[in-house]
């Protein structure tokens, strides 16, 4: 008798990246895919090294401060903020009141600003535009009120070490309050958008699950963490700026839905969520604020020329939009600049959980996978290893070896 | 045949094909500002694709250097002269001597032929020798599977109900245009033909591989998939058979659910051009509002599917949904 052999279909490998539409920067996927399955999943960082911290280890702190909001694009008041923090600690810099709430009013508003923009990104990856043009109109409405406060649609440059450079006075009030109530009626119509329309559920429910264990073993942060059920939020957890003096607390997926599955459209949640979160904290913030200066210092010569006499090491957290910001900062007495400045981004923390979402998914999920951690690449790359045109990687034990070797240099250098 | 009506024959094909290229693309120019307008978008001129078209045919014709190149340029002259072809078989207008092939080819040969243009892609997409063609190609073809059996079931339904009265040529769209559908049935037969209806509306999205059914061009996923590679006068191609494949398939429907005239409501007797001009220009309104519901609505209102979406939408959801249409025209029959 003859038996017939069914031969397997055998897999491909293929990439997607670095230049792909589905990526709004660059990094690259490489997959193992059998038919659109997706069996296995990896990726390459370190397309978009910027070699901003080198930069900055050249310049004063005002000046890095600076530098530190052009990271982003998106979310830069989140390391200005967390630079300063990092510096206010080191001078042991008293900021006032007020400039405590004005921040927090700032980060708020480009925590909106931010989760739109990805409403609309995230819409565009499933092919669906009209949502996208919706999400990205109603983003507007937040762009033009940074703008009236403080000068900038983008890099809004309101942050001093010690303070922030602008007020916000009261016949400001009225115009952010208008924008709170579009924010509101904005929500209603994106959430009918997100949540209720049946292609997005289809699209988006029970694809790329992070599991609550496996978001626990890859520690996301911010709303990949959160949709996952990981009650993780710098505000509450370590409040800084005037998140302390505020009613806030975690944007869970349940708090809607009752339930948390990790998937996509549990992400998309958490994010309407927050928005409508930020609205509220906004409008406590003005209820809220404080009389008194905007700045420790005001002169910019007398805080340089104590920045000058610090020395210290410390560390400068802040919740972004897609997680806790970490700016480790390290000041020497008598050197203008930083003689350490390190830059952990959020999605630093985030890149591992796309292997766990996209093994098993489908090639069709990948954008909307992609996308559904909020990447933000071009602030994360930290390195990137090239050697006469071909790029290396580098092992755990080198690793190991070389973050040993700048233990005991870091050691001899403050032991002088 | 003499010489005559071959030369007729001959003029009216190019008739045609300039007929189905340019209302083709001034439909999708329309499709697209109608589109912006419901997005609150300005959107392009209603000219754009024109633009589009003059532009891509300057631009280089790059063949990749892994790609088979009698095929990969060949497909897109394929696509076009099969989209072109289906047209000389839909009757249009009411004019005189249309369908140009009348009972040379019927119902059953129009679907065929319909399959050629995406045939065409897949190929031209499988010679195109990059992974992302190469999976377009393979979704392609899922698609085409996909939606033929809600279209089999539609077009089975009209045949049945035809020879089941008698009708000489059942397949023949000719026959379809002289006697529209809706009169022939009773009320539950009605109600089957208004779920036929919007199982047609719905499979046009998939033939024309536009939103939600464009899994294998998806641009987002795998970078225009099958025409990644196409670029030039042959991605105009493939453009073009695009636009006349959408006036085949809107008026496709047009002719087997709407086969009424302008002159049948209001008779113009007094000048045969006027109502010629008329029933033209009424047609053309018809294939709009087809177009309208069937495409720019769809497309705006929904996210994509995944294949396998495409696949359980077309075989379970509209293949049922045609399949109890298809019943109660039968059924209609028999009461």
């Amino acid at each position: 008798m003859k038996t017939i052999e069914v031969k397997k279909p055998s897999g491909y490998a293929t990439q997607i990246g670095p230049a792909h539409p589905a990526l709004k920067e660059p990094v690259m996927f490489s997959l193992d895919i059998e038919g659109e399955c997706i069996k296995k999943a990896d990726f390459v960082p370190g397309m978009a090294h910027r070699g901003v911290e080198w930069m900055g280890m050249r310049r004063n702190c005002i000046q890095v401060m600076y530098l530190a909001e052009r990271i982003c694009g998106i979310c830069g008041i989140t390391h200005s903020i967390s630079f300063v923090r990092a510096v206010e600690q080191i001078a042991q810099i008293q900021v006032p009141n007020r400039a405590h709430y004005i921040r927090s009013i700032v980060g708020e508003l480009e925590r909106i600003h931010s989760h739109l923009l990805w409403a609309g990104v995230a819409a565009h990856e499933l092919g669906f535009d009209s949502a996208f043009y919706l999400a990205w109109r109603v983003r507007e409405n937040v762009m033009d009120l940074l703008e009236y406060l403080t000068g900038n649609r983008v890099h809004y440059a309101i942050i001093q070490i010690g303070g922030v450079r602008r007020d916000i006075v009261p016949d400001q009030f009225p115009r952010i309050e208008e924008s709170m109530k579009f924010f509101e009626d904005a929500y209603d119509k994106l959430a009918a958008v997100f949540l209720d329309d049946t292609t997005v559920q289809m699209r988006c429910r029970d694809c790329g699950v992070l599991t609550n264990d496996e978001a626990r073993e890859l520690c996301p942060v911010g709303p990949t963490a959160r949709a996952s059920g990981i009650k993780k939020d710098v505000r509450v957890d370590h409040p800084y700026a005037a998140y302390g003096d505020l009613e806030i607390d975690y944007m869970t997926p349940d708090l809607l839905t009752g339930e948390v599955r990790g998937d996509v459209y549990d992400r998309i949640i958490t994010r309407l969520l927050e928005v409508k979160q930020s609205i509220g904290i906004v409008r406590q913030l003005l209820a809220q604020m404080p009389d008194g200066p905007l700045l420790a210092i005001p002169k910019p010569a007398v805080l340089l020329a104590k920045l000058k006499g610090v020395a210290g090491e410390a560390v400068g957290r802040h919740e972004a939009p897609r997680g806790e910001v970490m700016h480790y900062v390290r000041l020497e007495a008598g050197k203008d600049e930083p003689s350490a400045w390190k830059v952990k981004a959020s999605s630093y923390s985030n890149y591992l959980s796309w292997i766990p979402m996209m093994e098993g998914e489908q090639i069709a999920d990948i954008p909307i996978i992609a996308a559904s951690i909020d990447p933000c690449i071009s602030c994360t790359d930290r390195v990137a290893l090239v050697r006469k045109d071909s790029r290396q990687i580098l092992t755990k034990e080198e690793l190991h070896r070389l973050s040993v070797e700048k233990t005991r240099r870091i050691q001899a250098s403050l032991l002088k | 045949m003499n010489a005559t009506t071959l030369l007729l024959t001959v003029a009216g094909t190019i008739g045609m094909a300039l007929f189905g290229l340019l209302a083709g693309l001034w439909f999708t120019g329309i499709d697209r500002v109608l589109a912006a307008r419901m997005q609150a978008r300005i959107g392009p001129p209603v000219r754009q694709p024109f633009i589009d078209m003059a532009k891509l045919m300057v631009k280089q014709n790059v063949v990749p250097a892994n790609a088979i190149p009698w095929l990969f340029n060949g497909a897109p002259l394929l696509a076009l002269a099969s989209a072109i072809t289906i047209l000389l078989y839909i009757p249009m207008a009411a004019l005189p001597n249309l369908p140009l092939l009348d009972l040379h080819g019927d119902l059953v040969l129009i679907m065929y032929l319909l399959l050629i243009p995406g045939l065409a892609m897949v190929a031209g997409g499988l010679s195109s020798g990059s992974p992302y063609a190469t999976i377009g190609a393979q979704r392609e073809m899922v698609t085409m599977i996909a939606y033929e059996l809600p279209l089999a079931s539609t077009v089975i339904a009209f045949a049945w109900k035809l020879s089941s009265l008698g009708i000489e040529y059942p397949f023949s769209l000719a026959t379809l245009a002289t006697a529209p559908i809706w009169t022939l049935v009773g009320p539950v037969g009605f109600m089957g033909l208004l779920l036929l209806l919007a199982t047609m509306v719905l499979v046009v999205p998939g033939e024309l591989g536009r939103i939600p059914f464009d899994a294998p061009e998806a641009e987002t996923e795998i970078a225009g998939g099958l025409l990644v590679e196409y670029s030039g006068r042959n991605l105009a191609l493939f453009s073009l058979s695009l636009a006349v494949k959408t006036i085949v398939v809107t008026s496709l429907i047009v002719a087997l659910f709407f086969p009424w005239n302008f002159t049948d409501f209001v008779p113009i007797s007094c000048c045969p051009f006027l109502a010629a001009g008329a029933n033209i220009l009424f047609f053309l309104v018809k294939l709009l509002v087809v177009l309208f519901f069937s495409v720019t609505l769809v497309r705006i209102s929904v996210a994509r599917f995944r294949i396998t979406q495409v696949v359980d939408v077309y075989w379970k959801v509209l293949g049922a949904l045609s399949i109890v249409g298809l019943i109660l025209v039968m059924v209609d029959a028999r009461i």
